[in-house]
């Protein structure tokens, strides 16, 4: 230990570990590229599957895939249910902006008239035990947007209680539920705007 | 100089325990121990990069110069937790949908780094195996422990989603204490990590001197 030795017998012995394990880790790489690329197609379609019922499409919506741009100029990956040929809904991940531990992402299904087939949380930084209960594990909140659309309720009344509009609060937590109405909102506008790119089935 | 397997496994688990006595991995320790569950996964996935890293520094103690051990072991350790991240990504994928977000967070503990210090640089392979095994499985324990407390006070159950991370046939750890809505939630949110663990720190120290026992502070290097 207390001999010097030569720098280059270090970097020598740096290098020969960092070539070793580099090559390691290629190898594991590439093992593993294949089945975890099949698993990310797993999560998307039972990510899918909450929000576009199994009965109206013959298709795999994973893989039916439109990108479009929302109004920030920013992609939106739209996931498209064919049946018979025809577009029988559309899927697509939005942010609902002022969440109070930031953007909650949510997941829309929406129908050929602009009704929500089904709306998922898939990530999202609200408070255990207040926030939280959009999460359908912990409450059924979410369900009743299920078969809403523009017009019913009309688009003033997309609020929540305190704010004048038709949806409850959760007791202790406003924020997130109006961050959440708001971004459905924001959602079904969005379908309105690009509807006919979105039903086009090439 | 070889300890004995008994002073290894004593040391990891509670003597020198990890968490309650070096104060080390605290960053894991706070994030991951909102439930029982997390904790224990946690604990786990490190245990397994730590037996993993020790063996491989004790395998090569003899060729890395002293110089260049700090980069060698940095470099096994993040090493390790690649290979723990892609595999379990692969082919344990809902237990990496639990833990996958926190695996990364095991290059930042410094306990895997300190018991290669301490511990793999001058061992044999077998000891060194042990060490981080039971090292690991000590840092387990304190996390499930903590973890417990806070989500019983915090919000009323106990090992919830215990099947998610270790199978369908765990259905049976998961309880439920408290009613929902009895749950103080600060234990839940970061400062309850600091308190509980600060709390744990006392009550180990407390089980020691009743026993009879010298409080040491004791580091990373008291092998």
């Amino acid at each position: 230990m207390s001999t010097i030795r030569p720098t280059w017998v270090h970097a020598t012995i740096l290098g020969t570990f960092c070539a070793g394990f580099g090559v390691a880790l290629a190898l594991t790489d590439d093992v593993t590229k294949a089945p975890i690329k099949d698993r990310a197609l797993e999560d998307k379609m039972t990510s899918l599957g909450q929000v576009i019922p199994l009965s109206i499409h013959d298709n795999n919506p994973a893989t039916n895939v439109i990108t479009l741009n929302n109004g920030e100029g920013k992609p939106t990956m739209v996931y498209r249910a064919v049946k018979d040929g025809v577009v029988t809904g559309v899927a697509y991940e939005i942010d609902a902006p002022g969440g109070y531990g930031g953007p909650i992402k949510l997941m829309l299904g929406v129908d050929p008239q602009g009704k929500l087939l089904g709306v998922s949380v898939i990530a999202h930084k609200e408070t255990p035990g207040l926030g939280d209960k959009i999460s359908p594990a912990k409450s059924d909140w979410l369900s009743r947007f299920t078969g809403l659309s523009i017009g019913n309720p009309p688009v003033e009344k997309w609020k929540v209680k305190k704010d004048g509009g038709q949806f409850d609060q959760f007791s202790g937590a406003t924020i997130t539920p109006r961050a959440v109405v708001g971004g459905i909102r924001h959602g079904l506008e969005f379908f309105a705007e690009n509807k006919p790119a979105m039903m086009e089935n090439k | 100089m070889a300890a004995s397997y008994g002073r290894i496994v004593k040391d990891g688990l509670w003597e020198n325990n990890g968490v309650l006595c070096m104060l080390l991995g605290m960053c894991p320790t706070m994030a991951m121990t909102g439930t029982a569950t997390n904790g224990l996964g946690m604990g786990l996935a490190t245990a397994v990069v730590m037996a993993a890293s020790n063996l491989m520094v004790a395998t090569f103690r003899n060729c890395v110069t002293h110089e260049v051990r700090i980069p060698v072991y940095i470099l096994i350790v993040a090493a390790n937790v690649t290979f723990v991240d892609l595999v379990m990504n692969a082919w344990m994928h809902e237990l990496y949908k639990v833990l996958g977000l926190f695996i990364p967070l095991i290059v930042s503990n410094c306990l895997p780094l300190a018991r290669l210090e301490a511990f793999a640089a001058k061992e044999p392979v077998l000891p060194s195996l042990m060490d981080g095994l039971f090292m690991g499985l000590g840092f387990t324990l304190s996390l499930t422990a903590i973890g417990a407390v806070r989500e019983v006070i915090g919000q009323g159950t106990l090992f919830a989603d215990a099947a998610l991370l270790l199978g369908p046939s765990f259905h049976f750890l998961e309880s439920r204490i408290m009613a929902p809505d009895m749950g103080i939630l600060v234990l839940i949110l970061p400062p309850g990590g600091f308190l509980v663990a600060g709390l744990m720190v006392v009550a180990k120290r407390m089980v020691d001197l009743a026993s009879g026992k010298e409080i040491k502070m004791a580091g990373a290097h008291s092998v």
